[in-house]
């Protein structure tokens, strides 16, 4: 049963995929190896870190805690799915400009969950941010330059929502 | 050379991969045909294996191999370590395990999946022995004993004794004595330890590519473990490494483990660690009891410290070990002018995973016992904090200064620097706060820490570890020396690119040596390209490469810029030749070489690049075609020991100074950081966003030593913080907001000044913060002397102090 094959079909960024997996499979290993899109990382696979963090039909979940047979017929968006056409959203841009990103491994994760917490609260305060991202793990930066960061990203995104 | 670009806060060149996913860390390789392994760990702390039983294992559909210890005695070696210590210790168990946690069999298999299956089939039959767990309890009499070949638990021993300590504590008017527990605590990088490993049997290559980070002294240990000769152990680092903070510098055990696997299954295979065996079997720092001594005069002045220290170093003594005890020991007295210094150390083999280095390596442990004692001394002179220690700094003109134990400091001028941050955190004003609060019954605290942030480590010193008459002998080989190098080339259209082997793991690299070769070569960082792809077979590396001991702001810039001025010399002896003038003329500036006195004649960069490439006819005599320029950087003053353990432990030594306030709740135990100001002396700054990120880091890193995270092991020798719900990493809502200030003393020794900041307040956060909660706890009358101060812990304090309540 574990082994046994199953098709889904979910649509990543905007392209559906066709896939035979494992019924075992993690969602955060089927992203990463069979789609081979990288950029979501895994820090723990016991949903803790948050790095695996993906918007499963425009909700942050873990993708570590799931099977990837659960995604059947979802929409994901990982961080290869934020920029487009070579521009890079607005949170991608602050987290450039205020020095949000160290060793980038827990970022496409704290990219996702900020990106909603945004959608929540397009107008948060220091300590909203903070509880926003803290089920996120960031062993570099100490939060700082991304507390600043989702803070100058709200700036940015509700300049240009107006 | 003008300072356009240096100092300022360029936005990172490694950022945009990173923002979009594109970074390339270990795990995103892959290969054809690759085979993954997963790895049977011991459930005891020590027992002996009697047999292992490997054949369901491999009869599993998909397994193609299971290793054992079998396979590591007959096919490796021991590492090598700088004592002479005769344990054995190999990439998996041999006959007997010393820790739960520690490496039994691999299996390799067509995926993880499947080779965890298999992994739990192998059968293995123990005996269990009674475990030792705590490095004092090793160094009793009648203790268990890991390694019968040694006869004790004791993998290193060294009295070392600077100036005359018995004399100062005669003479002194104030002797106080400590004991203080400073737990294990770790680096826990996001990403854990990766190894990929293929072996080529036509060529005998075996290449790795994992997320090791240095140093590559530990490239030879790995290659001397696995009967491979040096130049066919291929090491190729990932160019994107998810953290480390040391920990990835003790990957090689693993890295011997895994090619192993590769070389017995005649495939390539991918381990991946995951995170429970990362906080169980990775690695760590010290578990540390100290027994501290200082002598002081009535008014406040140091004269003398002694230390025993017993540090826990786990199963089996794994070098770069016992760097955490040595590492430091150049700047042992920290900031203090104190001449007399007694370190009484001993490194114990416990039932625990192998300790190595942690972000600070060893200065956190040393300066919690200092400045832990500075504050108790302060109190029983009636002194306060800040006080005392501005009493004993080293003045501002005395750099360079020579420690009592070797280190020379290169500059700073720690009174301003202490003065700045009192300053900042309007001290006077926190303490009437104090007293107000303590009126009402509140538990509010004050704390200062001050540190010398050594960076570089000198390859020499941890041959302190053997005693003096050892490193006498002929035959023995002594050590010395930090080096770095970089090469920057000039394509035949101007464009600039630089190699680096530096292995970053998160600190910007790309962007600090695009701006220094921004400033030295007049173009624009964007135009620069620097490329850090470390490749044992390609790089121009050394035993001191990698990324560590907070090296690379001194050393590895200084590299930069001495290839870049060589270029820049061999641009103007083309220019001054094809404009018929002297170098000595020339100036560089937008783009452009042109004659100082008559700007008008000039040559542009561009033109230069392309006579070097492609009209070789037209350059001087005898010049070598081509723009490529290797600048090698060196300490000269990175010694070996001296016959009396004198050794200048590291190059380069920074300075922090820092203030926290803190209110512990009285129902809770809990601590909340009101205030946290840290200033630091890191030399010049060559990217200032750069440098706040590594202070913000290294300062959470430390708090969350403080009062959060601990490997806690049971009696038993059990481990019991596997995951991140037991092993507590701070998160946005419990870091503080940090106010920092800088002064700048630049170093003489590099060419622009710079000194690392890495590790910085990591190694003063401890301490800091426990002074402050020690300050708060002061009415009370109990002691703060070991961490971390979880509530349990800090409730208990107040709930047991027995003294009644007096105020300040
Ligand atoms: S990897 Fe999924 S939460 Fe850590
Ligand atoms: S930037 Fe390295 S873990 Fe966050």
């Amino acid at each position: 049963m574990p082994d046994e094959l199953r098709t889904i079909q979910v649509t990543v960024n905007g392209t559906k995929y066709d896939r035979q997996v494992r019924c075992r499979k993690l969602l955060s290993d089927f992203i990463r190896e069979d789609l081979r899109l990288v950029g979501t990382h895994v820090g723990c696979e016991h949903g803790i870190c948050g790095a695996c963090t993906v918007l499963f039909n425009g909700q942050t979940i873990r993708s570590c805690l799931m099977f990837a047979v659960q995604a059947d017929g979802a929409e994901i968006t990982t961080v290869e799915g934020l920029a487009r056409g070579g521009q890079l959203h607005p949170l991608q841009e602050a987290f450039w400009e205020n020095h949000g990103v160290q060793c980038g491994y827990c970022t496409p994760g704290f990219l996702l969950t900020a990106l909603e917490l945004l959608q929540r609260n397009p107008n948060p305060t220091e300590e909203e941010v903070r509880i926003g991202i803290a089920g996120n793990i960031c062993r570099c930066t100490g939060y700082q330059h991304i507390i600043e960061s989702v803070l100058a990203a709200a700036a940015k995104m509700g300049a240009k929502t107006v | 050379m003008s300072k356009t670009w240096i100092g300022k806060n360029v936005k990172r060149h490694e950022d945009p991969r990173l923002l979009t996913g594109r970074g390339t860390f270990v795990d995103d390789i892959t290969l054809p045909n690759l085979y993954h392994a997963a790895i049977l760990r011991s459930p005891h702390a020590h027992a002996n294996i009697l047999a292992i039983d490997a054949s369901e294992a491999l009869k599993y559909p998909g397994v193609v191999e299971v290793v054992t210890g079998e396979d590591v005695v007959q096919k490796t070696r021991p590492f090598s370590v700088v004592v002479k210590t005769p344990f054995k210790y190999y990439c998996a168990a041999v006959k007997k395990v010393r820790y739960v946690g520690e490496p039994v069999a691999v299996v390799v298999a067509t995926d993880r999946y499947v080779a965890e299956d298999a992994a739990a089939l192998v059968r293995v039959d123990y005996e269990p022995l009674p475990p030792v767990v705590d490095p004092e309890a090793a160094l009793e009499p009648g203790a268990p004993i890991l390694h019968e070949e040694v006869g004790n638990n004791i993998s290193c021993h060294r009295l070392l004794d600077y100036g005359e300590v018995d004399r100062a504590f005669a003479e002194a008017d104030l002797v106080l004595k400590e004991r203080f527990v400073f737990p294990r605590y770790s680096s826990v990088p996001l990403e854990t330890y990766a190894v990929i490993a293929d072996y080529d049997s036509s060529s005998g290559v075996l290449t790795v590519w994992s997320n090791f980070m240095g140093p590559f002294t530990l490239h030879p240990v790995t290659a001397m473990a696995l009967n491979i000769p040096e130049n066919k152990l291929r090491f190729i680092i990932a160019k994107d490494i998810g953290g480390s903070f040391g920990i990835k510098s003790s990957i090689y055990p693993y890295i011997a483990l895994i090619g192993l696997a590769a070389m017995k299954a005649s495939r390539p295979v991918k381990w991946i660690e995951d995170r429970q065996e990362h906080l169980m079997a990775s690695s760590s720092q010290t578990d540390r009891v100290s027994y501290r001594e200082v002598a002081m005069r009535k008014d406040g002045t140091l004269l003398a410290i002694k230390t025993k220290i017993i540090d826990g170093v786990g199963a089996y003594l794994r070098a770069p070990e016992p760097a955490t005890t040595f590492r430091p020991i150049g700047n042992y007295v920290g900031p203090y002018k104190v001449k007399n210094l007694r370190v009484d150390a001993y490194d114990m083999m416990t039932n625990k995973c192998p300790t190595g280095p942690n972000r600070g390596y060893g200065c956190h442990q040393i300066y919690f016992e200092q400045e832990r004692m500075m504050d108790m001394a302060a109190e029983k002179l009636g002194l306060d904090p800040a006080e005392i220690r501005l009493r004993n700094f080293i003045p501002a003109d005395a750099f360079p200064y020579v420690t009592p134990s070797g280190g020379i400091y290169d500059s700073g001028d720690y009174p301003k620097a202490l003065k700045l941050a009192l300053e900042m955190s309007q001290y006077e004003k926190l303490r009437e706060e104090q007293k107000k609060a303590r009126k009402e019954g509140r538990l509010f605290g004050i704390g200062i820490a001050v540190g010398v942030d050594p960076s570089v480590s000198n390859m020499g010193y941890i041959t302190v570890a053997m005693p003096a008459e050892v490193r006498s002998q002929p035959e023995y080989l002594p050590k010395s020396g930090a080096v770095e190098a970089a090469t920057v080339r000039m394509d035949p259209l101007g464009g600039v690119t630089v190699l680096m082997n530096s292995t970053p793991q998160g600190q910007g690299h790309e962007t600090v040596v695009a701006q220094i070769i921004a400033d030295e070569l007049g173009v624009s960082p964007d135009d620069v390209v620097v490329v850090d792809d470390f490749d044992t077979s390609e790089s121009p590396w050394s035993v001191s490469s990698g990324t560590y001991s907070s090296r690379f702001a001194s050393v590895g810039t200084s590299a930069v810029v001495i290839a870049a001025r060589k270029i820049k010399e061999k641009m103007f002896q083309i220019a001054a030749h094809t404009l018929k003038v002297s170098p000595q003329d020339l100036e560089l500036g937008q783009g452009k070489i042109f004659v100082r006195q008559d700007p008008k004649r000039n040559i542009s960069l561009k033109r230069v690049a392309g006579t070097a490439h492609w009209d070789l006819l037209r350059l001087p005599e005898g010049m070598e075609p081509g723009l490529e320029a290797r600048g090698v950087f060196h300490f000269p003053m990175a010694d070996a020991p001296d016959s009396k353990d004198r050794v200048n432990s590291s190059n380069t030594y920074g300075f922090m100074a820092e203030v926290a306030a803190v209110e512990v709740d009285r129902d809770s135990g809990q601590v909340k950081i009101l205030k946290y100001i840290s200033v630091h002396d890191a030399g010049t700054i060559i990217n200032p966003k750069i440098v706040e990120g590594q202070i913000y880091g290294g300062a959470l890193h430390g708090v969350a030593g403080a009062l959060f995270e601990e490997l806690v092991y049971d009696q038993e020798g059990q481990f019991l913080t596997g995951s991140f719900m037991d092993y507590l990493v701070p998160t946005a809502a419990e870091a503080p907001k940090l106010e920092i200030g800088h002064v700048c003393s630049p170093s003489p020794f590099t060419p622009l000044g710079s000194k690392g900041a890495g590790e910085s307040s990591s190694e003063t956060a401890p301490v800091l913060i426990a002074n402050a909660v020690a300050d708060a706890l002061a009415p009370l009358g109990v002691k703060v002397t070991e961490l971390p101060l979880t509530p349990k812990r800090v409730w208990a304090l107040i709930h047991d102090s027995s003294s009644t309540e007096v105020g300040r």
